[in-house]
């Protein structure tokens, strides 16, 4: 589903962010990215979503290839998978329900079958009641379900998630961690990027290590060890 | 669709200096273009009226032998450029001016105007250059003994007419440029205005066609207010010239239609000359 072969990134004025790495992602998997600042995990995340493209190797997501990729056919990936960030992103001018139905909008969906699905959407993060809110008037936990449920708008295979909870309080962190492994356990895989170590260790989920641009552990490589992980 | 149209619209309200200049620029560039267009319209209309009364005299010596005279004006009627030919005595020739400058009519005497073989050309055949070609030829008659035709100041007339055609175009070329870089330069604002709605449409898989079409929509729109307001200020500076200086025809509907055309296409192709280049830094 996910597969990176022999990938190496190198922007253009800060040099090698990634440098050989493999590995592959199945179908309805739940993987935590982990690493310290800077490792390149942000970088794994937008090679998978295309926003950029390795500098060597390949990347293949769902029946697209990195090699030679065409501005639209990023375009037509892009609606097979969900993205969320730390920052939420979010549009301040409008309503909640607007958020999400923007996401439908953009790609040509129809009015009636927009309603609907966004109802349904926000029913499924908890925020039915707050639809016509605007995002400023939730919290941060509240918002980054509000990306979320834009991001599983299209029903995506994947839900690539960067740091979704850097910025929440335990609370909140557990209750958008308990939103994502409900939304993996409905057959969504999610990738998600976190430094946050407790999550990670009392989950048994895969953990992909990054450091200085290398994989540098990958749970599914050796099972039954502890994942180590630095600090 | 009508999100489009909408975003069209929000464009507009966030950037409204920029959108009025664009707007009044694709105006200069249509009103600059109108205005030459309807002295050379006028010119035009006026010119074929002259022409129509283009004649070519050639007199005639006075021993002239009628025959020979008739077989010329056999071979003169048989050319392609001419409609009519017709010969004018001594007697008639002096009619004709006794007429037309009434206040002279007792100085013409018999005998003072030679006769001559007047010829009309046909429409499409009026040009100066034409004009002279057929009088070169009827100058080869042995018996033709001078032939006037009024050049000068008909070329005179096709030279307003070209100067005010090639004057229009050059300036409405000019301000349509001129146009197309602030358009440019709007479109540049509005992408960077909105550049956190599109890196979301980007993210959740909007095509570059897709985010594009709002900008396009909005040059649209502007090219067809600039039409608009280039057509207010063309009829207004035609009905200027009619009450004080000359009666003045307009446009027929289809010119002005194709007036307002125009503006779009400058205010579309403003907008599609840099959209592309300004989405794609948006990431
Ligand atoms: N757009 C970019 N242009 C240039 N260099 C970049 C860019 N994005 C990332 N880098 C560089 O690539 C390296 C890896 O960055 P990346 O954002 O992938 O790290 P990260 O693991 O996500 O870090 P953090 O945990 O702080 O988010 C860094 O050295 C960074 O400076
Ligand atoms: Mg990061």
């Amino acid at each position: 589903m996910i597969r990176f072969t022999r990938v190496r990134k190198e922007y253009p004025r800060t040099g090698t962010a990634l440098n050989d790495v493999t590995f592959s992602i199945a179908k309805g998997e739940f993987v935590f990215l982990t690493g310290p600042s800077g490792a390149g995990k942000s970088s794994i995340l937008k090679l998978i979503y295309m926003d950029e493209l390795p500098t060597h190797g390949e990347v293949w997501v769902s029946g697209t290839r990195s090699t030679g990729v065409k501005r639209k056919e990023i375009s037509l990936l892009r609606r097979k998978l969900g993205v969320v960030f730390q920052d939420f992103r979010l549009l301040e001018d409008r309503s909640i329900e607007a958020n999400v139905a923007f996401a439908l909008d953009v790609i040509g969906t129809p009015a009636d079958k927009i309603r609907t699905k966004v109802s349904r959407l926000l029913t499924q993060v908890g925020l039915a009641s707050k639809a016509t809110n605007l995002p400023r008037e939730l919290s941060g936990g509240e918002q980054q379900r509000v990306a979320i449920a834009r991001a599983l708008a299209n029903d995506p295979f994947v839900l690539v998630a960067d740091e979704p909870t850097g910025n929440l309080d335990d609370r909140a962190t557990r209750g958008v961690f308990q939103l994502l492994r409900e939304i993996n356990t409905a057959g969504t895989a999610v990738i998600m990027a976190t430094h946050n170590l407790d999550l990670v260790k009392r989950h048994d989920f895969r953990v992909l290590e990054v450091n200085r641009g290398q994989i540098v552990f990958d749970s599914a490589d050796e099972k039954g060890r502890v994942p180590e992980i630095t600090p | 669709m009508k999100l489009a149209l909408r975003e069209a619209m929000i464009g507009f309200r966030r950037a409204p200096m920029l959108s009025a200049l664009s707007i009044t620029t694709i105006a200069f560039s249509l009103f600059a273009f109108g205005l030459f267009s309807l002295v050379a319209l006028n010119l035009r209309e006026a010119l074929r009226q002259v022409e129509s009364r283009v004649e070519i005299r050639a007199f005639l010596a006075d021993d002239a032998s009628v025959e020979s005279i008739a077989d010329a004006m056999k071979v003169i009627g048989d050319y392609a450029e001419v409609a009519r030919v017709e010969y004018v005595t001594q007697e008639q020739a002096l009619e004709r001016a006794r007429t037309e400058l009434k206040e002279f009519s007792d100085v013409f005497e018999a005998g003072f105007l030679p006769a001559s073989v007047d010829v009309r050309l046909r429409e499409g055949f009026r040009s100066p250059e034409q004009v002279a070609d057929v009088a070169q030829r009827i100058r080869t008659f042995a018996f033709v003994d001078d032939v006037r035709f009024g050049a000068e100041w008909i070329q005179k007339l096709y030279t307003i007419r070209n100067v005010a055609t090639a004057a229009g175009i050059i300036l409405g070329l000019v301000f349509a440029g001129v146009a197309i870089i602030i358009i440019s330069a709007t479109i540049r604002m509005a992408v960077m205005a909105r550049a956190r709605e599109i890196s979301i449409m980007r993210l959740v898989g909007a095509t570059d066609g897709f985010i594009r079409q709002p900008f396009l929509i909005e040059g649209f729109v502007k090219g067809i207010m600039g039409g608009v307001l280039a057509l207010g200020l063309t009829w207004f500076a035609s009905l200027v010239i009619s009450k004080y200086f000359v009666q003045t025809t307009f446009f027929e509907t289809r010119f002005t239609l194709l007036g307002l055309l125009g503006g779009a296409v400058i205010g579309v192709l403003g907008s599609a000359l840099s959209v592309g280049r300004q989405i794609r830094k948006v990431t």
